[in-house]
């Protein structure tokens, strides 16, 4: 029991900063902007929020630092990719590039320092509760923001006039454009929300997740981040599931490979065997799961053309050129 | 009640509205009529405020006003139905419709709203629909709902039949009768002859820009309205070189049928020609009646499964993709320079092998099966056609894009014309070309007709087909007419054809 609640444990720390960058995402892309910064956007927030901890030893000022970096660091693209048109992929991918020697540079003084952690907050009465008590009462301050978050986007982009306004960018900006909605400012808007969001998911690893800076310490959450929006085909409440699902992912391939074989000859021999041989697939395999996960969802919404159509952002990745 | 006085909108050189004068009463249906290109679409996007007027007043019951932005023009009482819709495809009824209305109203009763109007004037609509899921009548009642629901004064609709069934046109007429008793003004742009005479009180015809005539439709004539529109009061211009034609045909159809790929695409139905060695068939007709699609077949962009359908120099092709075409003899000019006729990006050179790689691999490609490029061979192939076609351009081998319309078309001309090809089409040559180029690319043709070859010539300007043709076709609703003698068609009986009184 202790053991499969520890085990529960890190991999809802695992999912919070996944979830917390995808829904971020998920607006920057309802707008109809393809953000590949992400993975660079989180480990600016990781630095910043880092550095910002240690200076004022509060890890709620670190997060604040987090979110501050991500937003700053997604206007640079905001600026590019909307103001001067250029292409969103090539820059996002500049902009992850970027964010990994830059926070690398500035990150160098605190390498092996230890930082500021984020503690739980523990909600009295609730968190007496068996199993359920420790996992979702029992957590840090992100991890509550990152439920709060999830509920709030899924009701404004569904249920209020800016949502829907979003939306409409997102799905056709010449339409947009013609009602005279401000396609610009919204998805000025849009890229900076995602960026704070990016950064605050950085922030999470860096106070919560390992409270230390290590360069290049996101390791690809950005890009899972990025594989789950499409994975949850653009809908809020599939990211959490997806979320959730990615992070037992990663955190079964480092258990699967901690442990001793010969400690479970105690099982069935079915059961052992079966083991064995989850033990035996190469680790990389499970960490490329997210990958192949979002590829066959990709493949089945393609399929259904109404799915498609509903879902995708019709513009996304598009430049947007008034005319005159 | 709207009043314009002499507004003008110029484009560069181009002076798409020049000093127009219009004025709409209260419930009244006015008819916008004209060719395309005639600046219908952009009058009525200054009346929207999508355009800004470079000269002249809009009043609005009598007082000057400025429509600055579409969405001053709806609280001013002007509504709008575009021709191509600004629906949002992935959002419902409901959501597109709460898009277009102000804050003032909840996000959550416009569903209800919307089905009230719409049950009110018979444009059955259910609030929850994914525009995607609706066919194209259907589109059509949920921007005419929208347009309504913000109560406006005037109504404009832009070519609302043209992507209709007669059935649906039909139920739109009933609406619009309703509007009209409410005491709301229409102002309806169309070429379509018979409804502007069925449905209209006053009409206001515009050529070249220019307004050319006002009156009252049902003392007119199709035929008269017709006149009016294509301007058969201007002089004839003379024609030149034209001699027997007796050469064997080079181009054939045959019973071509051609189902609508889109919804907003045309049906071809039964064409037959028959181009021969020595002449020009000039196809005229107002722009959407099929001219796309008929261009399609004969290039070969639109493959039929009957490879009879279509000949060339007697060989069966109508199975044929573009370049089997071009071996064959065949050369192309598509409507749209850039992105269809031309790449943007590329250089003209590189624009000259994507086109001629097929049928001039002999010259522009070596090293046999490796077909490796030959860069000198197609430079100096890309400059005598430069000189030739007197391309303007900066540098010796710029992009595509970096010519202004004119000399792309020149060039693109040049480019399909200095292969002596047998059988050349084109579509459109001299739209938006400056009078000179568009007097050397007519020319040209007319040239490359008296040297042996079959050409068809597809127009919207009617002073071009009367120029440059030998005999001339009308296209009207998917039907080609029998091409007739130049020399003895009429532009009265040419523009009856063209306003869709067709004889089936």
């Amino acid at each position: 029991m202790e053991m499969t609640e520890a085990i529960l444990l890190t991999i809802f720390t695992a999912a919070t900063p996944l979830m917390i960058a995808a829904l971020g995402e998920l607006v920057t892309e309802r707008s109809g902007v393809l953000n590949l910064g992400v993975e660079g956007m989180m480990i600016m927030g990781a630095v910043a929020g880092f550095a910002s901890a240690q200076i004022t030893g509060d890890p709620y000022l670190g997060a604040l630092g987090g979110i501050v970096a991500g937003m700053l660091f997604s206007l640079l693209f905001a600026f590019l990719t909307i103001n001067l048109v250029a292409n969103q992929v090539a820059t996002g991918l500049a902009l992850t590039i970027l964010g990994l020697g830059l926070s690398g540079l500035i990150g160098e003084a605190y390498v092996g320092q230890p930082g500021v952690k984020m503690l739980p907050i523990v909600i009295p009465g609730l968190s007496q509760l068996p199993l359920v008590g420790k996992l979702l009462f029992s957590q840090d301050a992100i991890f509550y923001f990152s439920i709060a978050l999830l509920i709030a986007i899924n009701w404004f982009l569904f249920k209020t006039r800016a949502g829907l306004t979003l939306r409409s960018v997102g799905d056709n900006h010449t339409s947009a454009h013609s009602l005279g909605i401000d396609v610009i400012k919204i998805r000025y808007l849009a890229v900076m929300f995602g960026g704070a969001c990016s950064g605050l998911a950085g922030a999470h690893l860096a106070l919560v997740y390992v409270p230390q800076w290590v360069e290049g310490m996101t390791a690809g959450r950005g890009w899972i981040a990025l594989a789950l929006v499409v994975f949850a085909s653009w809908r809020p409440w599939r990211i959490l599931m997806g979320a959730y699902l990615f992070g037992a992912v990663t955190i079964a391939q480092l258990h699967i490979q901690a442990i001793d074989i010969n400690s479970l000859s105690f099982l069935p021999s079915g059961l052992f065997y079966l083991t064995g041989l989850i033990k035996s697939i190469p680790s990389q395999f499970l960490s490329a799961l997210p990958y192949v996960a979002t590829i066959v969802v990709l493949v089945i919404i393609s399929k259904n053309r109404r799915l498609t159509l509903i879902n995708t952002p019709a513009s996304l990745g598009k430049g947007f050129v008034p005319d005159r | 009640m709207l009043e314009v006085q002499a507004i003008t909108k110029k484009f560069g050189d181009l002076v798409a509205n020049d000093s127009v004068s219009l004025e709409v009463s209260k419930g009244e249906i006015h008819a916008l009529l004209g060719e395309n290109g005639a600046g219908k679409s952009t009058l009525v996007k200054m009346l929207y405020g999508s355009l800004q007027p470079d000269g002249g007043e809009i009043l609005w019951h009598g007082k000057p006003i400025e429509i600055p932005s579409p969405s001053q023009a709806r609280s001013t009482g002007i509504g709008m139905v575009f021709q191509h819709f600004s629906l949002f495809d992935s959002l419902s009824v409901a959501e597109n419709i709460a898009l277009s209305l102000g804050k003032e109203n909840d996000i959550r009763d416009i569903g209800e709203k919307a089905r009230q109007v719409s049950e009110e004037y018979g444009l059955p609509l259910q609030p929850d629909t994914i525009i995607g899921d609706m066919s194209v009548g259907e589109r059509q009642r949920v921007e005419i709902v929208r347009c309504l629901l913000q109560d406006p004064e005037l109504i404009i609709l832009d070519e609302p039949t043209s992507v209709l069934t007669p059935q649906e046109a039909d139920a739109l007429f009933e609406t619009l009768e309703r509007l009209r008793s409410e005491g709301r003004s229409i102002l309806y742009i169309s070429h379509r002859l018979d409804e502007v005479q069925k449905m209209c009180d006053h009409a206001t015809i515009l050529r070249h820009g220019k307004v050319v005539g006002e009156c009252t439709p049902a003392d007119e004539t199709a035929a008269s309205l017709a006149n009016l529109m294509v301007g058969a009061d201007v002089g004839d211009v003379t024609r030149t070189g034209r001699g027997e034609v007796t050469g064997e045909a080079l181009l054939e159809l045959h019973n071509v049928n051609q189902e609508a790929a889109s919804p907003f695409a045309m049906e071809l139905t039964d064409i037959n020609l028959s181009v021969r060695a020595g002449e020009v068939v000039g196809v005229a007709g107002v722009a959407g009646n099929g001219q796309s699609e008929f261009f399609d077949v004969l290039s070969g962009e639109t493959t039929s499964s009957d490879n009879a359908s279509v000949r060339y120099n007697g060989h069966e092709c109508g199975s044929m993709g573009i370049t089997a075409r071009r071996r064959l003899g065949g050369a192309f000019v598509a409507e749209e320079r850039l992105g269809h006729s031309a790449v943007p990006d590329l250089s003209l050179s590189e624009n000259l092998i994507l086109a001629r790689h097929g049928s001039d691999s002999k010259s522009f490609l070596g090293m046999g099966p490796l077909g490796v490029i030959q860069n000198g061979v197609i430079k100096s192939v890309t400059k005598r056609i430069c000189e030739e076609m007197d391309v303007r351009k900066s540098g010796e081998d710029p992009d595509a894009s970096a010519l202004s319309g004119g000399n792309l078309q020149k060039f693109i001309m040049g480019r399909e014309l200095d292969r002596k090809p047998s059988i050349l089409v084109v579509n459109q040559p001299t739209w938006g070309v400056d009078a000179g180029a568009a007097q050397k690319i007519r020319q040209a043709v007319i040239d490359l007709a008296r040297a042996g070859s079959a050409v068809v010539v597809i127009s919207q300007d009617l002073d071009e087909i009367m120029e440059i043709s030998d005999r001339i076709a009308v296209m009207s609703d998917g039907h080609l007419s029998k091409p007739e003698d130049a020399e003895s068609i009429t532009r009265e009986e040419i523009g009856l054809k063209m306003g869709g009184l067709h004889d089936g």
